[in-house]
């Protein structure tokens, strides 16, 4: 087996610096927010407290961070060995998204001056939902970080440590599949909580099941997306082989989806709405394409061992978690009374910078950090 | 507030007299001087003037010289009249003794007979180019008007006449507006409204059958207090009473515009209180205040749709009489004249142009770039192909 080796070359490269400039941006904006409050960044109100922030680097961002919680599912639950070169990068992408799902919920939370009391036991509500999503991302970031110490370790060449946390390793992995597997089913449980504000399009008692399915989906997306994207801008060897191996897999993941999705939505008696022409109901096939998709394209093993018909396939995936997401969250979802929410050009504008502290990470982790393997 | 009168005294002598007179007359009904003003107040804001018109009215209602009236029946139930005895603020007592000088009501005098005309030719003799001619019921005028005579005089002769020399002319009820239930088809006696008879004259309309009195008492007041007739519509009704549909103001509306109905008398939506639009309600086409301000005083509910019958269009000339009971009324305002008021009021803060540019910006480029992976992949693959 190769070993994983940094891909070198200079950090500071065009796509870094357009990141940076999008971060100094965001930064600006970010201080407009902690000094000047919410309101004068967002347009967060009354009837949608949660926004653009929640729904797509909180609920989309960990869904798109679960790539290290899929590959684990598959490596070590399903102990299938052969797909381990996958589960480093993996890791380090959940690592990112994670990490900045925390931060963005910093951000998010009007009097983020209470956060810590939501690591106290003494104030914790055991019946919330949110307190287990909050404490299970918490938790997780955290051992992401473990997961993908080893790494750093080799880095600076702590072999002594990198023995002993081997050692224990078993637990960071266990808590690595059971964290996730708790939170991104939550994520649904939440909206569970929004009763009727939310279309019944959208609205069961198995948006959990179909939350973690997604999530699980998207993971594997995530993977594959990255790493053609990777193969192909780096001149990798690519790892077509195992992604479409994978690939195989997904496609049953998504047919199981798309049968409880619409089976849900009929015996509930609701596809009626699917036709009504509003914004729902196109949302709703729009989502459902997206899954419907890769669903056909990879189908075909040929399809399946081309990178082109592979990332694309994936793209839609995530695309398609994405929408179901944010129809979840933001467009199929009407607190009623009047209220309307759009994202403001600030609040779009602070995710941006998000998104390019994680690809600046990126690109310094997989130059510097032997993450990849290399032919 | 508690005495208005008073206050507005040093103005002109001639309060000094009303002082004088005031206590005198109003000793003779029991009525307080508080709620004889109170009443001046309601009756102003009644016709939509300011509440602080309420002591000009008082003054004018308390003069000394009362103005004298002159009220003459033709063609007619004496409804209006009767209407007019039912009322409680003011009690006709107080109208007739305190308010106008009613100086001939054949419903009301005692006198019979040559007495009575001869009180009729003294009264207008006396008061000739100064009193108030009010006309109840409608004059024929075929065959020279002998289908209604009094002391053998055509009625319509007698109108005419007496016109002549009035300062004002009121046609109470809708009769002497427009001839009333006799002037529908085939209209044997040719009953013709009062305006009609008097043409060229400004001739002030009450229609209604009966019609509210307190329309009628408010024209009245509003001619004694600023010397001139209110504003009128085309067919010389006060636009105070008559200057909005019945279905406007109606309390049933919300019904109707639900589309709510009442299918017939006694089924559960007419029980319900529901819009009596299908059961031939003239409501949307009859010019009327009869929701606003009710009739006889007696609470809410007290005016025809209220208690559960359809509008027939009483005061409305070709609805009422002309139009069957249970002919659906052409709705002129299919919806409500202003806009409703809105249930929810839009909050938050929707799509700007920039955010829309940002994320339409942002699209295209994902899109770019995805476009632009996807060929470098299909072009990779084709070089693996010739390869192998």
């Amino acid at each position: 087996m190769r070993a994983a080796r940094p891909l070198g070359g200079r950090v500071v490269s065009r796509t870094f610096l357009a990141a940076l400039v999008i971060v100094l941006v965001a930064l600006y904006f970010l201080a407009k927010r902690f000094m000047f409050g919410l309101g004068a960044v967002t347009n967060l109100n009354d009837g949608y407290p949660w926004g653009l922030w929640i729904a797509y680097d909180v609920v989309t961002g960990t869904a798109i961070g679960c790539g290290g919680y899929s590959m684990a599912l598959l490596v070590y639950v399903f102990n299938k060995g052969r797909y381990h070169p996958l589960v480093r990068p993996a890791v380090m992408t959940s690592m990112f998204g994670y990490t900045l799902a925390g931060v963005a919920v910093f951000f998010d939370i009007g009097r983020y001056w209470h956060i810590y009391n939501l690591f106290l036991p003494w104030y914790a509500n055991p019946d919330s939902v949110l307190l287990e999503v909050a404490l299970c991302i918490a938790l997780y970031s955290l051992v992401l970080w473990i997961e993908f110490a080893p790494t750093f370790l080799a880095h600076w060449h702590a072999s002594r440590w990198r023995t002993r946390l081997d050692r224990a390793m078993f637990v960071f992995i266990a808590l690595g599949i059971l964290l996730p597997t708790m939170h991104q089913s939550s994520l649904g449980t939440m909206m569970i909580a929004a009763g009727q504000k939310l279309s019944p399009l959208w609205q069961t008692a198995w948006l959990p099941l179909l939350f973690l399915m997604t999530a699980v989906i998207m993971g594997y997306a995530a993977v594959v997306f990255e790493s053609t994207l990777l193969a192909n801008r780096y001149g990798l060897p690519g790892e077509n082989r195992i992604l479409g191996k994978l690939s195989g897999g997904v496609v049953w993941l998504v047919a199981g989806y798309l049968v409880v999705r619409f089976a849900d939505v009929i015996l509930r008696g609701q596809l009626g709405l699917a036709f009504k022409g509003d914004l729902a109901a196109n949302m709703f096939w729009i989502e459902n394409a997206l899954f419907l998709l890769p669903l056909v394209m990879l189908a075909g093993k040929s399809g399946r061992g081309r990178p082109r018909v592979l990332f694309l396939a994936a793209a839609s995936l995530l695309l398609a978690g994405g929408v179901y997401r944010f129809d979840c969250y933001l467009i199929g979802f009407n607190p009623g009374n009047g209220w309307h929410y759009f994202p403001a050009v600030p609040e779009i504008v602070i995710t941006l910078g998000l998104i390019s502290v994680e690809l600046m990470a990126y690109l310094w982790f997989v130059k510097r950090l032997p993450v990849y393997r290399e032919a | 507030m508690c005495c208005p009168v008073r206050a507005q005294q040093p103005r002109g002598g001639d309060m000094d007299v009303q002082k004088n007179c005031m206590p005198d007359r109003q000793k003779l009904t029991g009525v307080s001087r508080r709620d004889f003003i109170k009443f001046c107040g309601v009756m102003a804001v009644g016709m939509g003037l300011p509440v602080g018109m309420g002591p000009r009215i008082a003054a004018a209602a308390t003069a000394p010289q009362r103005p004298p009236v002159i009220w003459i029946h033709g063609q007619e139930c004496t409804g209006c009249s009767e209407s007019l005895l039912r009322t409680s603020h003011p009690t006709l007592e107080r109208l007739i003794l305190d308010l106008i000088s009613l100086d001939y009501h054949e419903t009301l005098e005692a006198g019979a007979g040559r007495q009575a005309e001869a009180a009729f030719d003294q009264a207008v003799k006396k008061s000739a180019g100064r009193f108030i001619l009010v006309v109840e019921g409608s004059a024929p005028v075929k065959d020279g008007g002998i289908y209604c005579k009094i002391a053998g005089k055509p009625f319509v002769d007698i109108v005419t006449e007496t016109a002549a020399k009035a300062a004002a002319i009121i046609a109470i009820g809708s009769c002497a507006s427009w001839g009333g239930v006799q002037s529908s088809a085939p209209n044997p006696t040719g009953a013709t409204g009062i305006p009609e008879v008097l043409k060229g004259k400004t001739v002030v309309t009450i229609p209604g059958c009966p019609p509210n009195p307190y329309n009628f008492l408010s024209t009245v007041l509003y001619f004694l207090t600023f010397k001139k007739l209110p504003d009128l519509d085309d067919l010389g009704r006060p636009k105070f009473a008559y200057g909005r549909l019945i279905h406007e103001n109606c309390m049933r509306r919300p019904h109707f515009d639900a589309g709510r109905f009442a299918e017939q008398f006694g089924d559960e939506g007419h029980r319900k209180g529901y819009c009596l639009y299908k059961l031939g309600c003239k409501g949307p086409m009859t010019y009327a205040n009869c929701p606003v301000i009710l009739f006889n005083d007696v609470g809410s509910g007290a005016w025809p749709v209220g208690t559960g019958h359809p509008c027939f269009g009483c005061t409305e000339e070709g609805v009422g009489f002309t139009i069957p009971q249970f002919t659906e009324a052409d709705v002129e305002i299919v919806t409500p004249a202003a806009a409703h008021a809105p249930i929810t009021v839009e909050k938050g803060r929707g799509m700007s142009k920039g955010s829309a540019a940002l994320l339409g910006g942002l699209a295209g480029a994902a899109i770019g770039a995805g476009v632009m992976v996807t060929k470098q992949l299909g072009k990779a693959e084709s070089a693996d192909e010739k390869e192998e």
